[in-house]
This record gives structure tokens, sequence and C-alpha cells, in this order.
């Protein structure tokens, strides 16, 4: 596990983010650690609450800085989310950290009853979330935890792009009156947005505006589709892609906006096919009758390949190069 | 608004009354527990618990959690009787667009958090006792739970996080009527002795009879000489004070025909007037 992470990126894929101007920033967990350590500083309120996950979820320095802000339980996911939801009940505001597999599969109950239906605002911070963990294999991945959240009510969900976006969604989270789960991995991840850009809670970001391909992305695989977007105007193609960093409640106008200006769309997430951002987006898209070439990128219904996290990105095709050639070939479609 | 045994005796044939009656009106209900735990709530919110429909926003009331949800009858009676809500609101029991559903919500004045599905009451109360802690403040946290519930593991994820935060502002009180849908809960998947369990989890463990007003006070009551959470053990009847009823499983969730709920109420009926002969006899 301490052997450095294969990197994300084919030279190919190195040198467009070196020519679209892009710096490679840090893990979102970094971001999320540092975020958190700061506002804590300043809110005595804040408590991050762990399940032996505060080495995970680079809490260590919270954990020494602020010894009584945090609340250890133990390989406990249950009893976690279950002292969350009263910790919040009794008026704290609560940050959940725990690994996204476990946090979302083995607390589900606790996340529907205790914090969603019981209307307590938890902060659910899954991390080294989709295939993060790569080759530790499939226990340690989430590859469920937007299409079981997504059919839980009274729940936010938000999975950042990069750095920003998570330390805007965190910020942001603080004051929020209802539940928010946020998920994210521990790669480090190039800086797509500017620190100027308006962050908002349920509105998309269009992070390059064009015609005929429209990437709708959410999480680390945002990335990918920015890179693909610089590949496919080499070749005369115009990308939009939106950064979805907000799944639930979903930005059903960039959606629209999207299908009626674009003549294809592809959808990009380290998740399932199944219940994610791509169901999602076609369900909106149907619903207004909008039917245009539409593909999902995301792992298929099988036992994911072994591998590191690029490794498995690269084999499902969440690449420069695998995305690229998705659009192209929708594009043939449209031309037909 | 301490009552005395006999004002709480009357009070608890009272509790069974209407619970048996909106039971009825509705034609669903969790009967048997609900008659195993209403004493335990009436010395709870008559001699135990600060809170009130007055102090419910206040952060420094007492909290009651009760995990075993399906016994919400039993809690809906006792609220109303406390001032929370007007008892006619039962009427809407479990009829459309009421909040007064078979499981107890926060729609309901007085209840503080959603429970129905087993096992969740202890972590949330762990959660308000450890906050509690943090912020200084006295209340305490009250939690009951079915001892069949106590098969859901979560239960001793969060018996091991309150004694390793020695939170003695948590008290929880086991329902222990021994049995629960399928029967016996040692035959069921025999958890006991739970006296034993929680006292190796590191709890205070208390053993008490859970229809007995002055045991129950007792070891209800706050004590500062404890630093750890504790368990009262409170023996009871699932199906308490309806002959018929009294420890049968058949009676979880049984609703009493139109014959069976005259035949209770007149058992009610005659444990008032013994209660006022021997009153009289006293005298």
């Amino acid at each position: 596990m301490s052997a450095p992470a294969p990197s994300m990126h084919t030279p190919q894929a190195k040198a467009m983010a070196e020519k679209l101007g892009l710096k490679m920033g840090r893990a979102n967990l970094e971001e999320f650690a540092e975020t958190l350590l700061l506002m804590a500083k300043a809110n005595r309120n804040i408590l991050a609450v762990t399940s032996d996950s505060r080495g995970s979820g680079k809490l260590g320095p919270f954990a020494q800085a602020l010894p009584d802000q945090i609340v250890e339980l133990g390989i406990a996911e249950q009893n976690l989310v279950g002292v969350a939801a009263g910790l919040a009940s009794a008026g704290k505001t609560v940050y959940a950290v725990s690994p996204a597999c476990f946090l979302t599969s083995r607390a589900l109950e606790q996340i529907k009853n205790d914090v969603a239906y019981s209307d307590h605002p938890v902060k659910l911070i899954g991390i080294s979330a989709g295939v993060s963990y790569g080759a530790l294999g499939s226990t340690h991945h989430s590859l469920h935890d937007l299409a079981v959240l997504r059919a839980v009510n009274n729940i936010d969900i938000v999975v950042p792009g990069d750095n920003f976006e998570t330390q805007e969604v965190i910020r942001q989270s603080v004051d929020r009156p209802i539940p928010i789960y946020i998920r994210f991995g521990k790669a480090p991840l190039y800086d797509l947005n500017a620190p100027t850009t308006i962050f908002e809670l349920g509105k998309s970001i269009t992070l390059r505006d064009g015609k005929d391909i429209a990437f709708i992305a959410t999480g680390e695989s945002v990335t990918h589709a920015v890179l693909a977007a610089g590949a496919l105007a080499e070749s005369g193609v115009s990308s939009r892609v939106i950064s979805m960093h907000t799944v639930k409640p979903l930005d059903t106008q960039a959606i629209l906006k999207a299908g009626r200006a674009c003549r294809a769309i592809v959808t990009v997430e380290e998740h399932s096919i199944f219940g994610g951002l791509g169901e999602a987006c076609a369900a909106v898209l149907m619903q207004a009758g909008i039917s245009i070439p539409f593909q999902i990128a995301a792992f298929p219904d099988e036992h994911t390949v072994t591998g590191s996290q690029a490794d498995i990105f690269r084999h499902y095709g969440i690449s420069m190069e695998g995305l690229a050639q998705r659009a192209q070939t929708l594009l043939r479609l449209d031309s037909r | 608004m301490n009552l005395s045994d006999r004002e709480l005796a009357l009070k608890s044939i009272a509790y069974r009354r209407s619970m048996l009656r909106w039971i009825k009106h509705a034609g669903a209900g969790h009967t048997g527990g609900g008659l195993s735990c209403i004493d335990i709530l009436n010395v709870l919110y008559h001699r135990i618990l600060r809170v009130s429909p007055e102090s419910f926003a206040d952060p420094n009331r007492d909290r009651y959690i009760q995990s075993k949800g399906h016994c919400v009858e039993a809690l809906y009676v006792v609220l109303a009787d406390r001032g929370f809500f007007p008892e006619e609101k039962l009427h809407t029991l479990c009829q459309y667009d009421s909040p007064f559903v078979g499981h107890p919500t926060r729609a309901v004045p007085g209840i503080e958090h959603n429970t129905g599905a087993l096992g969740h009451g202890l972590s949330v109360a762990v959660g308000a006792a450890i906050a509690g802690k943090k912020d200084r403040r006295d209340f305490r946290v009250y939690v009951l739970i079915g001892d069949g519930e106590l098969a859901e593991g979560s239960n001793w994820e969060a018996a091991m996080a309150a004694a390793h935060y020695s939170l003695d502002n948590l008290i929880a009180i086991v329902d222990h009527n021994t049995l629960q849908i399928s029967g016996r809960t040692r035959d069921v998947c025999n958890n006991e002795p739970l006296d034993e369990k929680f006292r190796a989890f590191g709890w205070q463990v208390q053993t008490v009879d859970g229809h007995n007003f002055n045991e129950l006070t007792a070891a209800l009551a706050p004590s500062d000489d404890i630093r750890t959470p504790r368990m009262i053990i409170a023996n009871t009847t699932k199906g308490k004070g309806i002959s018929f009823m009294e420890d049968a499983a058949k009676w979880h969730h049984g609703v009493p025909t139109d014959a069976q709920y005259v035949a209770a109420m007149r058992e009610l009926d005659d444990a008032l007037v013994s209660m006022a002969k021997s009153a009289g006899a006293a005298r």
C-alpha cells in the first residue's frame, strides 16, 4: 500500500494537461482534512467523528490540534452514523468520516433512518470513494453509493471534481440544515476551477463550452473529460464539459441545455452504470423529450477488473483516450 | 409533578385503557409490548424526565428515545396526558396524512428521534450523551430497548462506546418481557444473560420489577456515585394488565376483537374497583 500510486494519466494525457495549462493540485482528501481543521479551529461546535479512520481520513493533525473535537468510535460504522445523528440532535455540527464503501453500505439503515428520516443534518464524508482503494478489491470499492443514496430522501449528494470544489462544499456544508453526503478520493487531481469561480450546491459548473459533444461528469472523472475535450479539439470537435459536482439535487437546467445545444452526451462517473449520474441525466433528458446519442461512461455490471485505480479507470475507458473515442463514436452515430 | 404510587397506578390503568381504545380504533398497534412498557413510561414521564411541552426546545432538557419504536401507542398516550398534544388527535392514528404513524417520528410533539427499525436508539442516545458531556450540560439521556431488539449487533457497538466514554448521563432500560414476535427470546436466538453481558461491557446493571413504581423510580433516579452508563433490566410481562393477553407472543401486534375489547376494558374497570376497595380498607 505504501508504493506510489501509478499515475492516472498516460504521457499523452499529461502533455494535454500541460497544453491546457492545468496545474496538478493535491488529493481532495487532503484538501478536505485541512479545510475541516481550519473551520473547526474557528468553530468549537464542529466535531469530526471517525471509525478508526482518522489515518485514512488524514485527520491526524486534526486529532492532535483539537483532541476535544474528534470522537473516535472504533471499527463500527453503524454506531458511527447513529452517534453522529445523536450528536447532531443535540446541536453539534458533525462530520462523520469513514471510507465510502463501509459508510454507505454497512451503515445504510442508520443513514436512512437516523440521519435522513430523522432530519439530523449530519455531514457524511465518504473517503477513498469509488475505486480509490483500487487493488484492495471490491470490498473496498464504493460503486453503489450514489445509487442507494439518490433513492433516500432528504439528503444531498456532492462529488467534488477538484480541490476548489472540495473546499467550497466543505465550507458551505457547515450551516446547511439538511443532511449531506460528500464523497471523494485520494489521488492528486488537476485544478480545474479558477479560484474566483462561484460555487453553488445544486448548480453545476461549465468548465468548457462547446456544441458537438457534452461531457457531464462528476468527481475525479471530470479531469478525464476535460482532457478528452482538449484531445477532441485537435480533431475539430467542440466539447462542453460540465462538472456536475452535486448529484442531488441535480442541476436539470444544465442537462437540458446541453441536450438542446449539443449533438451527443457522454456522462462520466466513478460509479456503477446503474443508478448514478448517467441514469439521472438520461431520465431528465427523456422526460423532456430530448433524444440525442447518449452514453454512460461508468463501471459495468460485472466483477470489477483488478488493479490500481488508474488500471481500473483505463480498463473501462474513463481516461482521456477512452472518452475521446467514445465521443467520436457517438458523433458518427449522430451524423448517419 | 411527582405523583404518589396510587396516582401512578391510576394513571397506568387509564393509559392501558387509552392504548387499547386507540389500537382498537385504528385496527392496528403493538398491544403486548405497549402493555409491558407502559409502567416504565409512566414512571419516566411523572418522576424522572425533566421535560415538558414548554421545555421541549430547551437544550438542557432530558432526552427520552424509544428504541423499541413499535410500542409507540404507549408513548402516544403518555405524551398526550403530559400535554404534548390533545389525546383526541389519536383519532388519526395510522390514518392518511396523520403524523401519528405506527412508529415514533419527530412530527409528533415530544418525540426526539424517529425509530422503528430496531437497534438504532442506543447509538443515537450515545451521541446525545456525548454532546451533553462536550457542552457541559447536565441533561440525561434515557433510552428504552426491547429484549428481542438486543439481537441487533449495533446495540453492542453502542454499548462499547458508551462505556468507553464513561457516559454516566446515559440510562438504558430493557423492557425484558422475554417474548418477541416469534416466541420466547431465549428460544428464537438466546441473548441471555443480559445482565452479565452488559456488566462485561462495562455498564452498571440493575434488575428491577418493571411494573413496580418504587423499584423503577429508585433505579431510574440520577446517581452521583455511578461513573458508567447504566442499564436497568426491567422484568416485565408482555400484555400486562389484561389476563388473556399476558405472556403470549401472539399479542405482539394483536388487535382485540369486539368481545376481547369489552372483556379487556372490564378487567381494567375491575382493577380500578379493587384499587378503590383496598384504599377503603386501608382507611
